[in-house]
């Protein structure tokens, strides 16, 4: 939430402020919007129109853009970000049954995070790594020819890490 | 200087055109309208919609014409077996995403979807597919939103950010889930839409619309314990003629009086003679500040939806604003408390309704701060339902008057006489001129004899300026029509560029004849907010000006009688209560983005 105390605004701000002063400010919105979401970890209604009244573009417009591009989160994301690659490769290879099996695991439907915000599970278009299909990437972590069974385990590494 | 001149060919006819001339323009010249949707000429190219392809020798596929230029030797083709099945084959696709309601939608008859599914000639539907569902926007007081029928053109989109400059309005998400809405998906009532209803008279299908009160109208109408009172503003007059496809520019004054008393209203009302009040009351205000020293420029405050603009994008200009109020709200409030304490009805039995252009005004009735004190001491509305022209349109039809042949009738005495200066408060200037009137006389002691500002007069040009001696004094004017004009001008008065002691600002392109309540244009043969059709409703309002033996507002015997008897003088405390409002900053607070803006 927006308040004094929150120094991340600030931050903000300034970034905004020094895109502004760049040679082309009007296409600096998206940078504008990845720095904010690296900055929070979602962008909420407050973060955007932070953004709206300070770089002077409409909310509209702003939201229009945040709500293009999937890479924007508009919710808490949790500590660790799951992607299951449903590309065609990984696909033929089972990568639907993987995904299920953490979708039951961790009781969260694609695009949701759990309740104690440690995972986030998403699905994601080909990662560039077919010949190792099926993948799925915890964070910067690839995991390659992924079985079922090596579903509570690779989730289970993560669980002990939050303890 | 010269422009290039180029030479094509469409469909077999060759003609020149200046260079930069798009294929749909160069075909309009040719008496050949190709089919359009996304494409409006106030607004930037979208070529979005696919619906006015054509086809151009050399060119491996067909080419939108609407954003793609004439070339010297280019041959067109626009109306082809092939095009036909395309255009036919796009409409379709559109109608596979659009409710299958037409019987049961306000736009029934004048839409311009339904139009080209006729001309096009889809007469078989091929594809049934998934459509989307969203649940309608019934927040705001003024306009509603209905994605469901939603095309996607992206006009109002457009509308709202390059002509109002407002931005209310953009698109959320993608592909198949996109959808036009405010920004976080939040509702019109809690956005900086500011219910110019702009939106509504360029959307080609129903996917805006206004708020309806008829319903309420006709119950107040069928109680007999309601004393309903009706007041029409000067556009109603101007334009609603076009709501039966009569020509336009034509004042239809004694129609539409003899209509609303068929229709059962026990009296019918000017609003040009609140105006004549407004006037009074701004011209005092205009005259002791140029005395006292300020706040100036004094700026105008009758537009509401450029009153609620100002509260979200120029607080800091607030106490520069008249705190008169509108000529609607000045009627509105006399009835219930001069009115009713000379005919002895209770306020509390008055039922008020408003015929306007405008869908903002619907705000501005609802608004805590008009609410007056009657004479039982109760704190009520001054207006009690507001309908636009559109809405009173379909009343009368729907009461089968042929209104074309009603005998004209004359206003109700007491609240009925107006002057000139009253009727062009309906056109872009026309408010800035009969304050001059007024103004002058009343700082001069003198009556003014050439009252006719045509500085201030054109519908074409958004931003108008007139300088001019009154009493030795050099007065400077502003006026916008347009948001987005208000914006230009309004930019010059707080960077302390230009210096006005006066401005008007209306919120619609045109004044309050081009309001958002207004009859829309016929569809596949008009163009919304037409510049044209503008300057002859503006026409017709100067028509009535000049028909009138009183044209200047101190002239009005209902206004000088009202004051001798009830009011006392313009700014007395009376007035103060009845005749004046404030106004406070309101959240999100806009933001505007210049770049997007279209010169006029």
């Amino acid at each position: 939430m927006s308040c004094a105390c929150d120094t991340r605004f600030d931050e903000l701000t300034d970034y905004i402020k020094e895109n502004l002063n760049s040679e082309h400010p009007q296409s600096s919105l998206i940078a504008v919007l990845h720095y904010a979401q690296e900055s929070f970890g979602y962008l909420n209604k407050d973060i955007m129109e932070h953004i709206a009244q300070v770089s002077e573009v409409p909310a509209a417009e702003i939201y229009g853009v945040a709500t293009f591009y999937g890479y924007f989160k508009h919710t808490p994301q949790g500590k660790h970000r799951i992607s299951v690659c449903m590309g065609t490769a990984c696909y033929i290879r089972g990568a639907a049954k993987l995904l299920e099996m953490i979708e039951d695991d961790l009781d969260v439907k694609v695009g949701g995070t759990t309740e104690d915000m440690q995972f986030t599970l998403d699905e994601t278009r080909c990662v560039g790594a077919c010949g190792l299909a099926p993948v799925l990437t915890v964070d910067e972590r690839v995991y390659a020819r992924v079985e079922p069974e090596q579903i509570k385990e690779i989730l289970d590494e993560y669980r002990a890490s939050a303890e | 200087m010269p422009e290039n001149q180029i030479t094509l060919t469409i469909d077999g006819h060759q003609l020149t055109v200046p260079e930069g001339t798009t294929i749909m323009q160069a075909a309009e010249r040719l008496a050949i309208r190709i089919p359009r949707l996304c494409y409006h000429p106030r607004l930037h190219l979208e070529g979005s919609c696919r619906v006015c392809l054509v086809e151009v020798d050399g060119m491996r596929n067909p080419v939108a014409s609407c954003s793609y230029p004439a070339s010297e030797g280019m041959v067109v083709r626009t109306n082809t077996p092939d095009i036909r099945e395309l255009r036919r084959t796009i409409v379709e696709l559109l109608l596979d995403n659009h409710p299958e309601d037409c019987q049961t939608c306000e736009r029934d008859g004048n839409c311009e979807l339904q139009y080209l599914a006729y001309s096009s000639g889809v007469r078989v539907r091929h594809y049934e597919g998934e459509k989307k569902h969203y649940e309608s926007d019934l927040s705001s007081t003024s306009v509603i939103r209905e994605p469901d029928k939603c095309i996607l053109c992206g006009r109002c989109v457009r509308m709202c950010a390059e002509v109002q400059g407002v931005s209310a309005l953009g698109y959320i998400n993608r592909g198949f889930k996109t959808v036009v809405a405010p920004a976080y998906n939040a509702p019109f009532s809690e956005s900086v839409c500011v219910a110019c209803g702009q939106c509504i008279n360029v959307c080609p299908v129903a996917a805006f619309l206004e708020k309806d009160y008829t319903s309420d109208v006709m119950e107040a109408l069928a109680d007999p314990d309601k004393h309903v009172i009706v007041q029409i503003a000067p556009s109603v007059r101007a334009s609603i003629g076009e709501g039966f496809n009569m020509a336009s520019g034509i004042p239809m004054t004694g129609q539409t009086v003899a209509a609303l008393r068929r229709l059962g209203f026990d009296e019918v009302f000017d609003t040009q003679m609140g105006a004549d009040v407004t006037i009074m009351e701004e011209s005092t205000e205009f005259a002791r500040r140029l005395a006292s020293g300020g706040p100036l420029p004094l700026i105008t405050s009758c537009s509401s939806a450029w009153m609620k603009f100002a509260e979200h994008f120029y607080p800091e200009l607030l106490p520069n604003i008249s705190s008169a109020k509108s000529p609607m709200s000045m009627l509105g409030s006399l009835i219930k408390t001069y009115y009713a304490e000379r005919t002895g009805i209770p306020a509390e039995k008055i039922f008020n309704v408003a015929g306007m252009c405008c869908t903002a005004k619907k705000f501005e009735a609802a608004r805590e701060e008009q609410k007056i004190e009657v004479a039982s001491g109760a704190m009520v509305p001054s207006i009690d339902r507001v309908i636009t022209t559109r809405e009173l349109v379909w009343m009368i039809k729907n009461a089968s008057l042929d209104f074309a042949a009603l005998p004209p009738e004359e206003f109700d005495p007491v609240l009925g006489i107006s002057t000139g200066a009253g009727a062009i408060f309906g056109a872009t200037g026309g408010l800035a001129e009969s304050v001059y009137r007024t103004a002058y006389w009343m700082l001069t002691g003198e009556t003014l004899a050439d009252i006719v500002v045509e500085d201030v007069r054109s519908v074409a040009q958004g931003i108008k300026r007139w300088s001019v001696k009154i009493g030795g004094q050099m007065i400077h004017m502003g006026v916008a029509h347009g948001l987005g004009n208000a914006h230009q001008l309004l930019r010059m008065v707080t960077s302390g560029e230009e210096e006005f002691h006066f401005i008007e600002i209306m919120g619609c392109p045109g004044g309050c004849i081009g309001g958002g309540g207004q009859p829309y244009a016929r569809a596949g043969e008009g163009i919304p907010l037409d510049v044209e059709n503008l300057r002859k409703r503006a026409e017709a309002l100067r028509k009535i000006d000049a028909s009138k033996t009183l044209r200047r507002s101190y002239e009005n015997p209902d206004v000088t009688r009202v004051y001798k008897e009830y009011l006392g003088e313009p700014l007395s405390e009376k007035a103060h209560k009845l005749l004046h409002t404030s106004y406070v900053p309101r959240l999100p607070r806009g933001v505007w983005n210049p770049d997007v803006m279209r010169a006029d």
